[in-house]
Order: structure tokens, then C-alpha cells, then sequence
């Protein structure tokens, strides 16, 4: 049946313990210390596409908008069985907001005939936004926060979207389509240092604006219409706070607590 | 000089969602004097219903029936929105499942900005906000600032405003009649509900967590009893696995699940690093502990030193109490 | 010899029957037996063949010393009394009755046959040996049988989940034993009977089964004494040589390959064999697949010990993860891979494709990494069937093709990226010595600050919080001792042990790689550590570095020489019981040191859990990877470990590895056994009775 599938993905710090710290002008996060990884819900999103592949025919085509340090990224995806790999890299795209990396990867994935397109359901700053604007650009429809995903026929899918309450909404969605993948949808396999080693002969293209035409005025700090200003964390008190007095002066404070955190209507 | 503001109204069996009222709240910060428009889609009786709910808080709401909004289709209620709002419109939608189906596609068809989670904003000058959200699972917060000039759709997170309650009532006005083809690419099948019993603690914000100290099996209801005052699920350490008590998709730890609640509370739990490894984010800590130097009061933000045996029932009397 | 008074009855070689002579018939039988054996022999060693290569021919003179021990020896048989001693008995029976079988085939072909050697006063001394040897065998078979067959001991019990049970070939062979050395002695017997009739002097040795069969063929004349000769030793030679070529068929195939699973025995423990044997590792980029995935990536060696298995069952009766009913037992897991290779190479026909892979077929995912590595089913074996290297293989063959559980990736990642399985930051790997700042600084060393002695302190005592407390009190011990050391810091990395041995080669060898320049970089002649399986990495996994002790050998040492002595202090007066880690005792054989630390401090009794310490000690669930691996079983290892300790009177459990005290300290809590019990680290425990101001050490340098 044969699925030509895109997937989209992002270098971020590693979440395993990772101690975030703002730094010390509050313009950024501290860098030093980091090591970066592949997002945890994108990986799991290129598990999909393999496994889809795997299933139905085709092959699967990774792409991410970084830096050179995202080629390791890429090909670790590529040692987990992506077929090929794109790095979208250019100075006009640096500091673009949500709508800049979309338009982007629009341009990337007009290049080619893609059946389906994946990204996670979110990053490490949690706005869950680049799948959305993305169909939406190509004119494809959408479906977020996808656990379940099965192929009807050529022209179909059926998946199931993980709502509240742990319940699954059910929905029938036409190809070409896109769709934001879940944690936990499937077990994604692992890759070591021998797999990203065997990678070492793949080509990994640098594609920059002239190359997938896009109009630098549209992305980068130049088309941004969202910001960021600062990093800061908010104030957290010294260990916890000990509650004191009798056991039901006690409960009656913790209640107070809870209810300011909207906790107890 | 704001444009227009519009909520969008979630709602379910007929009632609107609490998130409704939080993002008049928020919108008033957009608006302060100006009004907002509340939009409700859907189908039926239970669309009425809410549509008068809402009028009883804000002073316009348009009411939007389509068949194909009976369940709300995020892709169709699109469609419907790009109809019926005039440019530069700034919308705030509800950060939940539907608002992150909705928002980013919605925003590009609109051609205006997005920001997704907002936890905090200030009021707009010269055409730009200043919102706060959070990364990396709450460990920092950023200053967002939002060129709103074309408009923008902002998604607000449950629970980060209050919500409104003196807001002036209005009336409700029937645009059902603007509403053009909604066929569209993707549609709606069924809900699968969740087992009975199959709890994801992984996606709850409320978590009341039993640890050794709950000491018995048959205590593990007071856990219980106490989550279910709160609107939680339980939880445990390791060691409650271990002896059977609850089933492994309980657990909290490096070796078990890993959880972002908004709220935990730590019953009796001492507070190890493979337990506190699984969770993450910025969540209220509250620990029960009759042991003054257990670790977890450490980490924990509201500490109770007293046998949770004793404490624990009677903090769920009082919750109960009040309702 | 008897047979040379052939007049008493015909001879076999001279008999006839229906004008058939039947020298020429056990000629004939003979020469099939042997030939259908050979072919037998060849198919069983067609995969052999096919198999992967190993290196099992160094230290030739070790390797006889093995046979002469445990195949000759018998030596780990007794570990089992009962079955073992009814085994030395088979075993010595059967070498001793070897000549006389041999010497009976050649009776059939013509009488007067003798061997070299077994003539005159050997001769006859040998007749009386072998009598009396065949009689023990007879009665051991019996007990065998009747042990196996009536009373079932649970030890043999095949739960259907994972596999066959063996009853009816544990029955069969000692029945075809039992009828060989009775065909034998009625041969013999029937002779005697015959000669005495004719007036010679023979005399058979008391209550043995000749003597028994002369007593049953008292009244019998001479016709049926000549047909009791003759069948009896017909059936000899159709039963020798049907169970010559049965052996190969079975669990008994091990009378015939033990002598040589033995010699070509695992003579190191501890260490792990390298990917492939005859590829150096900066080859190993070229290898297209790691590991085990089908049967022939096992060496020669591996399917050698599936052959040899007896199914005796004793691996699993010590193994760990067998016995909390884990998906594992070492021998199903071997069994299964036997009648595998009988079923891909059958004796007749061509071998078949594998449709299956051996994970996911014959084998489980969850079965292969519920290992813990413990060894005690290496150590129990009497045949010398090794496991560990196989387990490693099969899960290097899983890591290649992506198969590693969620729940080993985080910390595999971690690892990878930080050097320690939580994903902490590497800087604050030596942070746990700020505790000690009042005291001593600790002083990291680098090239620019090098020392003598390095201090390796491992990932877990580094970074968790309980555990750090180790890494303190080895610091306070080691300054008292008067040894200055250094630490690596945040230039340490996990000492990649366990990934080795969890099949993640390639991260092993960075993490080993990276270590190795970092302890050469300081400048350090010798390394320290109180992590038993830092100690067997550092000793048996790297290469080219500085002599490694684990802190009870260096304090044990010091003890003997008068260097350092301990006081009465807080655990005096309390009953303390040892539990041997794995890679300090069984894998490294340092049994001694740790009990010698212990006895030093005055005032402590010290017990043993009889029957389950030393080389017997029971494993306390794994160190490493193995934390953080969700395994199916009904209890913890480490709960079944302190009821052990608590049978054994204690109430203080005392351990020199991390994980040990981990495990052991949660499984208490489990156990309800908290408030009764504790367990404590030989560090923490020695720095709790060091002497106070000091005057412990008598030299001022260590």
C-alpha cells in the first residue's frame, strides 16, 4: 500500500533529572550543563511512522529545524530505521516563534508527496503548536494528541485521540492528513552507539531558506510575532511548611492551601 | 484598544465547562472595559441550555448549532470560528484536549498570533501582551510577549485564572444562520471509555499518594476516601506495589510512572529519590509523615507531621463537610 | 581370568543358534552398534560445526586439574548429598566397569579375549572390585529409580510453563543399568555355578550380585545354566549397545560429553566473553549482527553444555530469579535449547530453517533479562555448563535488534549522556564528599593533582542519597587507615558493569574507555573501591589499568599485618550475620576478607546462614541495571534473602556491596522485618567502631 510519512522533530535538553536553571541575565535557560536528545513525544512519533512503514510499505523521512548538533538527532532516528533524514538549518530561521518552525516545515514537506505527517504531541516548552499550524498551512486536516492509529485502506485512518479521563475519542480522518502523537502509544525501540555508528555513511542534507524557498521575512526574529522576553522562576518557599496547632486546626489550614490552588470549589 | 474578545465556551450534558468562567476572567484582562463575546457551538437542547448559562455572566453570546457540531469536532468547529469571527478578533480558548486541537490550526487560518498554556497575562499596550507560561514541565516560567495587532488565539490553562463571578448578564444572539459547509476531512466516530479501574495516574492533577506508613491494606481507603474528596486518583511508592496492595499502574518512582500533577500529596510516604524521580513538574507537595526528619519534607511545600492513620480521615470529614 | 576354564559351558563366541554362529552375530552387533553410534555422533556434532568459535584450549594444565576435580573428583556432587552420593557411586561403578565391558564385547568374538594389562594378580584383584562395583550400581540404580519415580522430589518437577518433565528417561536408564550389571553378573554367575558343578574352586565375593545370582541358580542344571549364560549375555551386548547409541538421545548424553564440557569448562569467573571470539574490538564495527538471535550464534562450547545437561535441576534450585517464580529457570532454559538443536538438526534428514526466532520462541523477552547474573547456577553445575555468557549474548542479540525494555532505556540513556543510570549531572558526582568538609577534603584528582591510591566510588554511591553514606564512611575509614587517595570526580563514570552485562556492549566500551583514560590521568598505582561490581569490572572487564582491591581485602590485609585494629562500639553485643555479594564472593572468591573485618571488631557475634553462604550465597535481587528492571515474579529475591538472615538469628545484616544494602534494606520494609532487623554496610559498620582519636593505625602510612 505503500505510505510515504513525514516526521518532524526537535533537539531538546534531555529531561532525564535534568536540574533547569535560568541563567544568571534571565535571557535563557543555563546551557552549559545540558545534553540534548531527541523529544521524547517525537520519538515516539518516528516509532509510528517505522512501525506503519513496517506494516504497510514505504519509507519514512525525518526532517527538523536546528542546528548542527540536530544532525545527531537525526540520525539516531535514522538508526532507529527512518529511511532518510533532512536538517533544515539557516541563520534566517533562528528565533522563530511556533508559526516560523511551522511555515518551515511546510516548505519541507511540499518537496514531497507525503501520505502523512507526524510530530509529537509537544515539546520541552509544552505548546503543542507546530502540528496544528502545520496542517493547517498545508490544507491537510488534523488530529492531536493521537494514541491509536490504524490504517483503514489507502485513503483512510482511523485513531483515536487520548481526551480526559483517560477516555479515547474515535475519529475517521482522510490522507493525506497530520497528526500529533502521544506519549505511550507505542514502545519505541531502542538505538544505542553501534546503531547511530552504522548511520555514519548517511547523507543528512542541509536545507536552508533558499533551498525549500522560503521568504526569510516570514520566519526568524523577523516574521515573529511571539517573543520571548526572559526566563524567571517564580517564587517557592525554603523546604515545606509545617503545619502547627491541633490535628483539626491543621486539616482546616491545609484546606485553605488546597482551595487557593483551586483544589475544593 | 482592544479588538474584540471572544471566548470560546467548552461544555458537556448541557453545562459549561469551569474553564468557561476562568476565561472570562482572563478576558477581562484583555478587555477591561470592553466587551466580550462568548461563542458556544453544538446541537440541541443541551447548546440552549449553555448559551443561557452564559448569558447570565456576559453580556453577549452567540450561539452557533450545526448538526456537525453536535460533538465538537475540532476541525469542523474551525471551519464554523473562521466563518463567523471578523478579522483581528483575539480569542481565548481553554488549554484542554480540544483547545490544543483547535488552537494552532485555528490561529493560522486567521491568520493571526497564537500562544498555547497561558498562566498569566497583563493587559495590552500598543498592540502587544505580555503573557507568562511555563517550560519544562514547570521548572521555569518565560515572559511571552504577543504582537496581537492581527489578532490572536490565546489557549488559557485550567485553574491559572479565577472565575468570574460578577459579570454582567447579556443576551443570547442565534448566528446559526452564518454557519456554511462544515464537511471536512476528518470526523467523528465514538468516545471509548476508559475500564473501569484503569486509571492513568500519569495524566491526573490531583494525586493522593499512599506510602509505607498507610501500613495495611485495608488502609489504603483512607487514601481513597480523601481522593475522591479531592477529585484525585491514588497513587503509591514502590513498596505498596510490592506487597500487592495496588496495581503497579499506581506507582509513582523512577521504576514506576511519571507523574505532573498539579496537586500530591504524600501520605506516609518517606520520600526517596526513586519515588520523587517520577515526579515532575512544579506540583503542591503536601506530606503526611509522623516522622519530623522524613525526607519529603524537604521537597514538600505544606508539611503535616501527625500519623496520617488519624490526620488523613478527619482532613477528608472536613472537605466533605463543606460541600 | 573366568572364561579361561571354558569347559564348564560353551562360550558366547563358540555358541550357534539355528546353524547362525554368534560370533559372527556379535560381530555383526557390534560393528552396527558402533557404526549407528558414530553417525549419531557425527549429527550431534554437524551444529558444532556451525556454530560460533571459542577460545577453550589455554591453561591446558588448570584445564586437567577441572577434570581430574570435578568430572574425576565428583567434587560438586555432594552438594546435594543424597542425589550426589548416589551419583559418585553410578559414576565410579561405571569408569570402573568400563574394562569389563569392553573385555565382554570381546568375548563375543572369541573366547579367551583379554585385555593388556587385567591379567594374573591385576586380574583378579580387578574381578573383585568390578563385583562389588557392579552391586553398588545396582543398588544405587534401584534407590535412583525409586527416588525419582516414588517420591518425586520437588527439585524435578517440570511446571508446565516451562516444559516436559524427564521421569520417564530418569526411570528408563537406571533401568537399563540395572539390567546390564544383572545380565552381566548372571553371565558370570551362570559360569561359576557350571565350574563348581564340575568340581573347580570359584568362589564369588560376598553380597555382591554374583553371589546373589549363584544363591537364585542354586538348584538349576546344567542346560539352564548354559541358557542363562548365553542370553544373559546376549542381552548384555543388545542393551550395551542400544544404551551406547540412546545416550546420545537424552539427558544421559552427559556420561559422554561431561569429561569434555568439563575440560573445555569457563576457568575465569566474573568476567564476560567478548562479542565474538577472534574479532578484536576495533573490528567490531564490521560485525554485521551482536549477540545471540539464532541458534548457531551460540559457540561450539554453549551447545556442547546443552547437550551435557542432566537435568538435575540444581541450577534451578539456586537460582534467584527461579525461585521468586520469575520466567526463568537456568534449566528449562537450557533444556529448551537442546531439544531445540535435536529438532533443528535431527538425526535423520536435513537441518531445518528456523522459523522461529530464539527470542520470541523458544525464549521470552521477560525470561532473559530477569537474569541477575548471581552465578550460582554456574557454581552448582557439576557438569560445568555456564550461563552467564549466554544470557549476556541473547540480550547483546535483543540490544542490537532495539528490544531493550522502557523501563532499562531511561537509565541506558542516562547513562550514555551523564555516566550514571539517574541522569544526575556529572558535576555533582563527588558532591557527597562536601559532607566531610569539617573533617578531611577529599581531594579529586586530575593530572595536575595526582595520587597513589584511587578511591573509585561508583554511580550509586555517588549520587543516591542513602548510599552516599558509603562512599562517606569509606572515606572516614580510609584516612584513618592512614592510605591517602583520591577520588575522580566528575571525570568518573559508571563503571559500565552491569551494561555489559545487560548486552549494551558499545556503551560498556565508552563508558570503560572514558574511565580508563580518567583513572590514568591521575597518576594512580593502585584503585580502591567498596563496590563489589566496580571491583569486577575494574578488575575483570578493563584493561591496562592499576591493581584493583575491593576495601575488605585492603582492610583484612591490614588487620592481619597489625595495622589496624577496631573497638567496642555501637553494634557490640549484637548478632551479626555476613551476606556475601555475588561479585565479591562467588564471582571473585573474596569470602575471608569481609569475615575477618567483622571478627576484628570485639564484642560482636557473628552467625552464618548455614547451607546458603559462601559460594552458596543466595542473591539479593541484582545490583546495577537490574534496579531499575520490572520484572513478573511473586515476591522480591531480596524478601526470600532476609528470611534466610532472620532463620539465621541475626539481627543485623551485613553487607559490602550498595545494591546488596538496597535491596536488602527495602525488602525488610516489605518484610515487615524492619523493626526487628536492620542491615548495614561493612564501611558504615567498621567506621562505627573505629577507634576514637585516631589510634587505630599503628603506622602513620597505609
Amino acid at each position: 500500500m505503500n505510505m510515504e510519512i513525514l516526521v518532524c522533530v526537535k533537539k531538546v535538553p534531555d529531561p532525564a533529572e535534568n536540574e533547569i536553571v535560568v541563567s544568571r541575565d534571565g535571557s535563557d535557560i543555563e546551557r552549559d550543563d545540558l545534553v540534548y536528545s531527541v523529544n521524547e513525544w517525537d520519538n515516539y512519533a518516528v516509532e509510528e511512522a517505522i512501525q506503519l512503514v513496517e506494516e504497510h510499505g514505504g519509507s519514512v523521512t525525518v526532517v527538523s529545524v536546528g542546528d548542527e548538533e540536530s544532525d545527531e538527532i537525526i540520525r539516531r532516528e535514522l538508526a532507529m530505521g527512518a529511511d532518510a533524514g533532512n536538517l533544515l538549518d539557516d541563520e534566517a530561521f533562528h528565533y522563530s516563534d511556533g508559526r516560523g518552525v511551522a511555515a518551515i516545515l511546510a516548505h519541507a514537506a511540499r518537496r514531497g508527496s507525503y501520505d502523512l505527517i507526524l510530530t509529537g504531541a509537544q515539546a520541552e516548552d509544552a505548546a503543542a503548536q507546530v502540528g496544528g499550524m502545520l496542517a493547517a498551512m498545508l490544507d491537510v486536516p488534523y488530529a492531536s494528541l493521537v494514541v491509536r492509529v490504524r490504517v483503514m485502506d489507502g485513503k483512510k485512518l482511523k485513531i483515536a485521540r487520548e481526551i480526559d479521563g483517560g477516555n479515547l475519542e474515535i475519529n475517521e480522518i482522510d490522507l493525506p492528513c497530520a497528526l500529533s502523537i502521544q506519549t505511550g502509544i507505542n514502545e519505541p525501540r531502542y538505538v544505542g552507539i553501534r546503531g547511530i555508528r552504522k548511520t555514519a555513511s548517511v547523507q543528512v542534507p542541509v536545507l536552508g531558506a533558499a533551498q525549500l524557498g522560503v521568504d526569510p521575512a516570514t520566519v526568524g526574529e523577523a516574521g515573529a510575532k511571539v517573543r520571548k522576553l526572559d526566563y524567571f522562576v517564580p517564587e517557592m518557599g525554603e523546604g515545606a511548611e509545617i503545619l502547627q496547632g491541633s490535628r483539626e486546626e491543621m486539616a482546616d489550614q491545609l484546606i485553605a492551601r488546597l482551595k487557593g490552588r483551586g483544589v475544593i470549589q | 484598544m482592544v479588538h474584540q474578545v471572544f471566548i470560546y465556551v467548552a461544555h458537556r450534558d448541557g453545562q459549561a465547562a469551569d474553564s468557561a468562567l476562568e476565561l472570562l476572567s482572563a478576558a477581562r484582562i484583555l478587555s477591561p472595559d470592553g466587551p466580550v463575546t462568548a461563542i458556544v457551538t453544538g446541537w440541541g437542547e443541551g447548546l440552549d441550555r449553555v448559551c443561557q448559562e452564559m448569558a447570565s455572566r456576559c453580556p453577549e453570546v452567540w450561539k452557533l448549532a450545526h448538526q456537525d457540531l453536535a460533538y465538537p469536532n475540532a476541525e469542523a468547529v474551525r471551519k464554523c470560528l473562521v466563518e463567523v469571527l471578523p478579522s483581528e478578533a483575539v480569542l481565548l480558548l481553554a488549554h484542554d484536549t480540544l483547545g490544543m486541537d483547535l488552537g494552532p490550526g485555528l490561529s493560522v487560518k486567521l491568520n493571526s498570533s497564537f500562544v498555547s498554556d497561558v498562566v498569566a497575562m497583563t493587559a495590552p499596550r500598543d498592540g502587544a501582551l505580555t503573557l507568562v507560561r511555563e517550560e519544562y514541565g514547570g521548572q521555569v516560567s518565560t515572559h511571552v510577549s504577543c504582537d496581537i495587532s492581527g489578532g490572536a488565539v490565546l489557549s488559557i490553562r485550567s485553574g491559572a485564572f479565577p472565575a468570574l463571578e460578577d459579570g454582567a448578564p447579556g443576551e443570547v444572539q442565534d448566528r446559526s444562520s452564518e454557519i456554511g459547509d462544515l464537511a471536512c476531512g476528518r470526523r467523528f466516530l465514538e468516545i471509548v471509555e476508559a475500564e473501569a479501574g484503569d486509571v492513568d495516574i500519569t495524566k491526573e492533577e490531583i494525586l493522593v499518594s499512599a506510602g509505607r506508613g498507610i501500613e495495611d491494606e485495608d488502609n489504603i481507603e483512607i487514601a481513597e476516601e480523601l481522593a475522591k474528596a479531592l477529585g484525585g486518583v491514588v497513587s503509591c511508592s514502590r513498596p505498596i506495589v510490592d506487597a500487592k496492595w495496588l496495581e503497579k499502574a499506581r506507582q509513582v518512582g523512577t521504576s514506576g510512572k511519571t507523574v505532573k500533577p498539579k496537586i500530591y500529596l504524600a501520605l506516609g510516604i518517606s520520600g526517596s529519590f526513586q519515588h520523587l524521580g517520577g515526579l515532575k513538574g512544579n506540583p503542591f507537595i503536601v506530606a503526611v509523615n509522623k516522622n519530623s526528619k522524613a525526607p519529603i519534607f524537604q521537597v514538600a511545600d505544606v508539611g503535616v507531621v501527625d500519623d496520617l492513620l488519624e490526620f488523613v480521615p478527619l482532613l477528608t470529614e472536613r472537605i466533605n463537610s463543606q460541600r | 581370568m573366568i572364561n579361561n576354564m571354558h569347559n564348564a559351558l560353551v562360550p558366547p563366541a563358540d555358541t550357534a543358534v539355528w546353524g547362525v554362529p554368534m560370533a559372527f552375530v556379535y560381530i555383526l552387533i557390534t560393528c552396527a552398534g558402533i557404526c549407528l553410534f558414530a553417525y549419531i555422533l557425527y549429527r550431534r556434532l554437524v551444529p558444532l560445526f556451525r556454530a560460533a568459535p571459542d577460545q577453550r584450549v589455554d591453561r591446558i594444565g588448570a584445564r586437567i586439574g577441572k577434570v581430574l576435580q570435578i568430572w574425576l573428583g565428583q567434587w560438586r556432587q555432594p552438594r546435594y548429598l543424597l542425589a550426589g552420593m548416589i551419583h559418585i557411586f553410578i559414576f565410579a561403578g561405571f569408569v570402573l566397569l568400563g574394562a569389563r565391558s569392553l573385555q565382554l564385547i570381546l568375548i563375543g568374538f572369541w573366547d579367551g579375549a583379554a585385555l593388556p594389562g587385567l591379567g594374573g594378580q591385576t586380574g583378579a584383584a580387578y574381578n573383585l572390585v568390578k563385583d562389588y562395583a557392579a552391586t553398588w550400581v545396582f543398588i544405587a540404580c534401584v534407590i535412583a529409580a525409586v527416588r525419582r519415580g516414588v517420591f518425586r522430589p520437588a527439585r524435578y518437577q517440570a511446571p508446565p510453563a516451562l516444559g516436559k518433565d524427564h521421569l520417564g528417561e530418569a526411570l528408563l536408564v537406571p533401568g537399563l543399568i540395572c539390567a546390564l550389571v544383572v545380565s552381566e553378573s548372571l553371565f558370570e554367575a551362570s559360569l561359576q555355578m557350571a565350574q563348581a558343578r564340575a568340581g573347580a574352586a570359584v568362589s564369588a565375593p560376598p553380597l555382591t550380585l554374583l553371589w546373589a545370582g549363584r544363591a537364585l541358580m542354586g538348584g538349576l542344571g546344567l542346560p539352564v545354566l548354559q541358557a542363562v549364560n548365553s542370553v544373559s549375555y546376549f542381552v548384555h551386548e543388545v542393551v550395551f549397545f542400544f544404551f551406547l547409541c540412546f545416550l546420545p538421545l537424552g539427558k544421559h548424553f552427559h556420561v559422554l560429553t561431561s569429561l569434555f564440557n568439563v575440560f573445555f569448562m569457563r576457568l575465569h569467573p566474573g568476567k564476560v566473553k567478548p562479542v565474538r571470539y577472534g574479532v578484536d574490538e576495533d573490528r567490531l564495527d564490521d560485525l554485521p549482527e551482536f549477540g545471540v538471535s539464532k541458534l548457531e550464534h551460540f559457540t561450539w562450547k554453549h551447545i556442547l553444555d546443552f547437550y551435557t545437561c542432566a537435568d538435575c535441576g540444581r541450577c534451578s534450585d539456586r537460582c534467584p530469579a527461579n525461585r521468586v517464580k520469575r520466567p526463568l529457570s537456568p534449566r528449562f532454559f537450557t533444556i529448551k535449547a537442546r531439544d531445540r538443536v535435536y529438532a533443528k538438526y535431527p538425526l535423520w534428514g536435513k537441518a531445518m530453517e528456523a522459523r522461529q526466532a530464539l527470542v520470541g520462541g523458544i525464549y521470552g523477552e521477560d525470561e532473559i533479562w530477569s537474569c541477575t547474573t548471581c552465578g550460582a547456577c554456574e557454581q552448582e553445575c557439576p557438569l560445568g555448563i555456564e550461563y552467564i555468557d549466554k544470557i549476556v549474548d541473547l540480550r547483546r542479540g535483543l540490544v542490537d535488534q532495539g528490544r531493550v525494555p522502557q523501563s532499562l532505556q531511561k537509565p541506558l540513556g542516562a547513562l550514555e549522556k551523564r555516566g550514571n543510570p539517574w541522569g544526575k549531572s556529572q558535576r555533582i558526582r563527588a558532591d557527597w564528599a562536601k559532607e566531610l568538609a569539617d573533617e578531611f577534603a577529599v581531594i579529586v584528582t586530575s593530572e595536575k593533582e595526582p595520587v597513589d591510591t584511587l578511591y573509585f566510588v561508583g554511580s550509586v554511591s555517588s549520587y543516591d542519597d542513602r548510599m552516599q553514606r558509603i562512599a562517606q564512611a569509606t572515606a572516614r575509614v580510609l584516612r584513618h587507615a592512614g592510605v591517602e587517595f583520591g577520588v575522580l570526580g566528575k571525570a568518573e563514570s559508571d563503571s559500565g558493569h552491569e551494561v555489559r552485562r545487560f548486552g549494551e556492549e558499545s556503551l560498556f566500551l565508552a563508558l570503560r574507555d572514558a574511565n580508563t583514560e580518567a583513572i590514568l590521568n591521575s597518576g594512580a598505582a593502585r584503585i580502591v573501591t567498596a563496590d563489589p561490581h566496580d571491583y569486577n569490572a575494574l578488575k575483570n572487564d578493563y584493561r591496562g589499568i592499576p591493581p584493583v582491591m575491593h576495601l575488605s581485602q585492603l582492610l583484612s590485609r591490614k588487620i592481619v599485618q597489625n595495622e589496624f585494629a577496631l573497638e567496642r562500639g555501637e553494634y557490640t553485643g549484637k548478632t551479626v550475620v555476613y551476606h556475601d555479594p555475588c561479585y565479591l564472593g562467588r564471582h571473585n572468591g573474596l569470602y575471608d576478607e569481609p569475615r575477618r573485618v567483622i571478627d576484628a571488631i570485639p564484642g560482636l557475634r557473628r552467625v552464618e546462614m548455614v547451607g546458603n553462604c559462601r559460594d552458596r550465597s543466595f542473591c539479593c535481587g541484582g545490583g546495577g541495571l537490574a534496579l531499575f528492571y520490572e520484572p513478573e515474579e511473586e515476591q522480591r529475591i531480596g524478601v526470600v534473602r532476609v528470611g534466610m538472615a532472620r532463620e539465621a538469628g541475626a539481627e543485623v545484616i551485613v553487607t559490602a556491596c550498595p545494591f546488596c544494602l538496597a535491596n536488602i534494606e527495602d525488602a525488610l520494609k516489605i518484610a515487615g522485618l524492619d523493626q526487628e532487623m536492620e542491615v548495614i554496610d561493612l564501611m558504615e559498620l567498621v567506621e562505627r567502631h573505629l577507634p576514637q582519636g585516631g589510634q587505630g593505625r599503628r603506622d602513620a602510612k597505609g
